[in-house]
C-alpha cells in the first residue's frame, strides 16, 4: 500500500510540474488550476504514503533521514500551496515543484532506518519537531521567491528579457510572498523551538543544556528577524534583502547537514 | 451557399475609401433593417471599426447574386461611386466567410497583428445586431464561434499577450515591477503627442494618481483635463520626484532633464522604493547613468523599440498556432452546419417516445392479467416499430433540407414541441 501511494505522489507531482511548467509558457488558466489540483492530489497521497510508513514501521516519519526528508517536502508543498492561494499566485510554482519533488524522490535513495525502534517521545516533541521542519520549508520557499525576485530583478536590470520574464509574478509581489514566507517560519521555529525546551524539560527534568543546534536555530531566527525588518528598510529593500534571505537558507541548510550530522548529540534529521 | 460576406479593410481600401464606408452605430442598424427588408439577406451583421467596414448575411436563396446586390447596396448606402468601391470590395461565401471572421476575431486580420481590441469591437457588434433582431440562428452561431475562437487564441497563444507599442511595452514592464498600476502613480514630463500616448496607457490601467509637468503649463493643464491629471510646477523636483512610482519624460530639449543626483535624492526621499524611468525623449531626457541606481530601472526609447520589435518576432511566430485554432473551429462550424446536430435531437426523441411508450404501456396494461408477459413484450416490440415509421419520414425530410436556415428552424420547433428543457441543451 505503501508503495502504492509513493508512485501515485511522485505521478502527481511530476504531473503538476508539468502543468506548472504549461501554465508558465503559456498563462493557460485551465493549466494553471489543474497544476494545483494535481498538487493537492500529490498531497494527499504524500499524507498517506507517510502514514502507511509510519503505521507498518511502527515509529514517526522524523524517526531517520528518509522519513525526515519525505515529511520536508510534504510541509515544502503545504506551504506553498497555501501561499499560492492566498497571494493567488500560481507562476512560482513551476519554480518550487522541483524541489518538492527532489525531496520525495531522493528520500527513498537515502538509507531507511526505520527498522530501528524509536523512543516515545510525546505529542509536544512530535509538535516540536513538526513546526521546527515547517519553518524550515517556509525559510526553503522564501529563498526560491528570494531567487527568483534577483534573477528577474536582474533581467530587467539589463535589459535583457527572455520569454519567461512576461509571464513572472511582478517583482513587488515576490517580495511579498517571501516576507508571508519568512513569518511563517519565523513564527512556527519559534513556538517549534519553545516546545523543544518543553521536550527536554519532559523528558530529562531539566530545561537546558547545551547543544550546539541551539546556538545555530537563535542565529537563523536572529538573521530571519533582521531580513524581516531590513527587507522594509531603506537601504535594504530590494535586491540586497533578497539576497540575506538567499543567505539565510545556506545558514538554515548548513543547519539541517553540518551541525546535526557532526555537532548535535541530540538532532539528527531535523 | 448562405453565409454570405462583403467588406474591406486596410489591406483593400486606403483611409480615403474607409472613411467613407466606415458605419457609426446608427447606420449600422438601420443598413441591417434596410438589408432585410428589402429582402437582401435574411440575417445581417455590421462589423466596422476604423480598419475594416464588412456586412455579414444569410441570403434568402441559394445564390450569390446577393454579393452584388449588398455591393450595390453598400454604394448607394455611403454614396460612394461603384468604380470607386468595387475594385476595395472583398466577397467571401459559406466556409470562406466564417474563415475570414474567425481570423478577424483572433487578430490576424489586424493591422497591429493579434490587438485585443478586435474582440471586443466583433462582440460589440454581435450585441447590437442581436439586440436589433437582425441576428438569426445561423449568424448566432457563427459570431459565437467567432467569439470562443478569439479568446481561445489569446489564451492558448502568445499572439495578444506582448505590447506592440512603445508606451505600452513601457507599461508592461512598469506592470513587472509593481503589478497592476491601479494603486499607484505616475508623473509624466512633456505634453506633447508621445506623452499623450502614455497618458491614455496610464488611464487604461486606471492609475490612481496622475501628476503632468510641462514648461508651458497651459499644455499640461489641457491634458490634465482630457484625464483627470494633477498639473505640478516645472522645476519643482523634489517635490514632484518624490511622488511617483512611474517617471516618464517625452521632452523635447537638447538638455538632460532628470540627472543622476536629482533621482538619487528622489530615491532617498521616497525609502528606496523602486522606481520605474521611462525615458521616450531624444535626445534623452534622464541621465543614462540613472540606470545605476539601486531599486531604479531605467529604460529609453531604444531599449522600448528593441523590446516591441521582438515582441513583434515573437507574435509573427505564433501566427501558425493561431491559425491552427482558426482552422480547427472552421471545422467544428462546418461539422454543425452539415449535421446542425440532427442526429443527437432524433435520438432525444426517440428516448422520449419509447418512455412515454413504456409508461403508457404499464398503465393500460395493469388489468390486462389475461395477457402474458411473452404478449407484453410483442406489443412494446410493435409500438416500438410504429415509433420507429413515424420518425423515418420527419427525419429524412429534415436531412435533406439543403438550406441551413430552415434546417435549423425546423431543428429548433421539433426542440421546442418535444423536448423537455435539459434535453435541448
Amino acid at each position: 500500500m505503501h508503495q502504492t501511494f509513493v508512485l501515485i505522489t511522485i505521478l502527481a507531482y511530476l504531473l503538476s510540474l508539468g502543468c506548472y511548467v504549461g501554465f508558465l509558457y503559456t498563462g493557460r488558466e485551465l493549466t494553471g488550476r489543474l497544476a494545483s489540483l494535481l498538487l493537492f492530489l500529490g498531497l494527499a497521497a504524500h499524507y498517506l504514503a507517510l502514514l502507511y510508513r509510519a503505521r507498518a514501521n511502527h515509529t514517526v516519519p522524523y524517526h531517520d533521514l528518509q522519513g525526515s526528508m519525505s515529511l520536508f517536502g510534504w510541509l515544502l508543498a503545504v506551504t506553498y500551496l497555501c501561499l499560492e492561494i492566498y497571494h493567488r499566485q500560481r507562476t512560482v510554482g513551476a519554480f518550487v515543484m522541483p524541489l518538492i519533488l527532489a525531496f520525495f524522490s531522493v528520500s527513498y535513495f537515502v538509507p531507511d532506518h526505520s527498522g530501528t525502534p524509536a523512543q516515545a517521545h510525546g505529542v509536544v516533541f512530535a509538535l516540536h519537531v513538526t513546526l521546527s521542519i515547517l519553518a524550515y520549508a517556509a525559510f526553503a520557499l522564501s529563498c526560491v521567491l528570494s531567487l527568483m525576485y534577483l534573477a528577474e530583478a536582474s533581467l530587467l536590470r539589463s535589459r535583457k528579457l527572455g520569454e519567461v520574464v512576461w509571464r513572472l509574478p511582478p517583482l513587488e509581489l515576490l517580495e511579498r510572498m517571501s516576507h508571508t514566507s519568512v513569518l511563517v517560519g519565523l513564527l512556527t521555529i519559534t513556538v517549534g523551538t519553545a516546545l523543544g525546551f518543553v521536550a527536554v524539560d519532559r523528558m530529562t527534568g531539566q530545561y537546558w543544556y547545551y547543544d550546539p543546534k541551539y546556538v545555530w536555530t537563535l542565529l537563523v531566527l536572529v538573521l530571519y528577524l533582521v531580513y524581516f525588518q531590513l527587507a522594509r528598510s531603506t537601504a535594504w529593500r530590494g535586491a540586497r534583502a533578497s539576497r540575506l534571505c538567499v543567505f539565510n537558507f545556506v545558514l538554515v541548510v548548513l543547519s539541517f547537514t553540518v551541525v546535526n550530522l557532526y555537532f548535535s548529540p541530540h538532532h539528527r534529521y531535523f | 451557399m448562405e453565409i454570405v460576406l462583403v467588406g474591406l479593410n486596410f489591406r483593400t481600401a486606403p483611409l480615403e475609401v474607409r472613411e467613407r464606408v466606415a458605419f457609426s452605430l446608427e447606420q449600422a442598424q438601420r443598413a441591417a433593417e434596410v438589408l432585410r427588408t428589402n429582402g437582401i439577406l435574411e440575417e445581417t451583421l455590421v462589423l466596422s471599426t476604423c480598419n475594416r467596414s464588412e456586412v455579414y448575411g444569410v441570403h434568402p436563396l441559394a445564390h450569390r447574386e446577393s454579393a452584388g446586390a449588398l455591393s450595390i447596396f453598400l454604394s448607394d448606402f455611403h454614396a460612394v461611386r461603384p468604380d470607386m468601391l468595387n475594385p476595395s470590395l472583398y466577397h467571401h461565401y459559406d466556409h470562406d466567410a466564417v474563415r475570414h471572421l474567425f481570423r478577424v476575431s483572433a487578430g490576424l486580420e489586424s493591422m497591429l497583428l493579434g490587438e485585443a481590441e478586435i474582440l471586443g469591437q466583433v462582440r460589440e457588434a454581435y450585441l447590437q445586431a442581436q439586440q436589433q433582431h437582425a441576428t438569426g440562428p445561423v449568424l448566432n452561431r457563427l459570431f459565437q464561434a467567432a467569439l470562443e475562437v478569439g479568446k481561445r487564441v489569446r489564451a492558448e497563444t502568445e499572439l495578444g499577450t506582448r505590447p506592440m507599442g512603445v508606451a505600452s511595452a513601457g507599461m508592461k514592464l512598469a506592470e513587472r515591477i509593481f503589478g497592476k498600476l491601479a494603486e499607484r502613480s505616475a508623473l509624466v514630463l512633456g505634453a506633447g503627442t508621445i506623452s499623450e500616448q502614455v497618458v491614455s496607457q496610464l488611464r487604461d490601467r486606471k492609475i490612481r494618481t496622475l501628476y503632468l509637468m510641462n514648461r508651458s503649463r497651459d499644455k499640461a493643464e489641457e491634458l490634465a483635463k482630457q484625464c483627470d491629471g494633477k498639473v505640478m510646477e516645472w522645476g519643482n523636483w523634489d517635490a514632484a520626484l518624490k511622488l511617483p512610482d512611474v517617471v516618464v519624460s517625452a521632452v523635447g530639449t537638447q538638455e538632460m532633464v532628470l540627472s543622476k543626483a536629482m533621482l538619487e535624492k528622489a530615491m532617498a526621499a521616497r525609502g528606496n522604493r523602486a522606481l520605474f524611468l521611462m525615458d521616450l525623449g531624444v535626445p534623452r531626457n534622464i541621465d543614462p547613468a540613472a540606470a545605476q541606481i539601486y531599486n531604479a530601472y531605467l529604460y529609453t526609447i531604444d531599449d522600448l523599440t528593441e523590446i516591441v520589435q521582438q515582441n513583434r518576432n515573437a507574435r509573427q511566430s505564433e501566427v501558425p498556432k493561431a491559425e491552427a485554432l482558426v482552422e480547427e473551429h472552421v471545422g467544428k462550424f462546418i461539422s454543425w452546419q452539415s449535421s446542425v446536430e440532427l442526429i443527437g435531437v432524433l435520438d432525444s426523441l426517440r428516448d422520449r417516445l419509447r418512455q412515454r411508450r413504456s409508461t403508457f404501456l404499464a398503465e393500460k396494461m395493469a388489468g390486462m392479467n389475461h395477457l402474458g408477459a411473452e404478449d407484453h413484450e410483442r406489443i412494446a416490440s410493435m409500438m416500438d416499430e410504429l415509433i420507429e415509421k413515424i420518425m423515418i419520414e420527419p427525419a429524412e425530410r429534415m436531412r435533406s433540407e439543403k438550406q441551413l436556415r430552415r434546417k435549423i428552424q425546423n431543428l429548433e420547433a421539433l426542440r421546442d414541441l418535444y423536448l423537455s428543457d435539459r434535453e435541448k441543451l
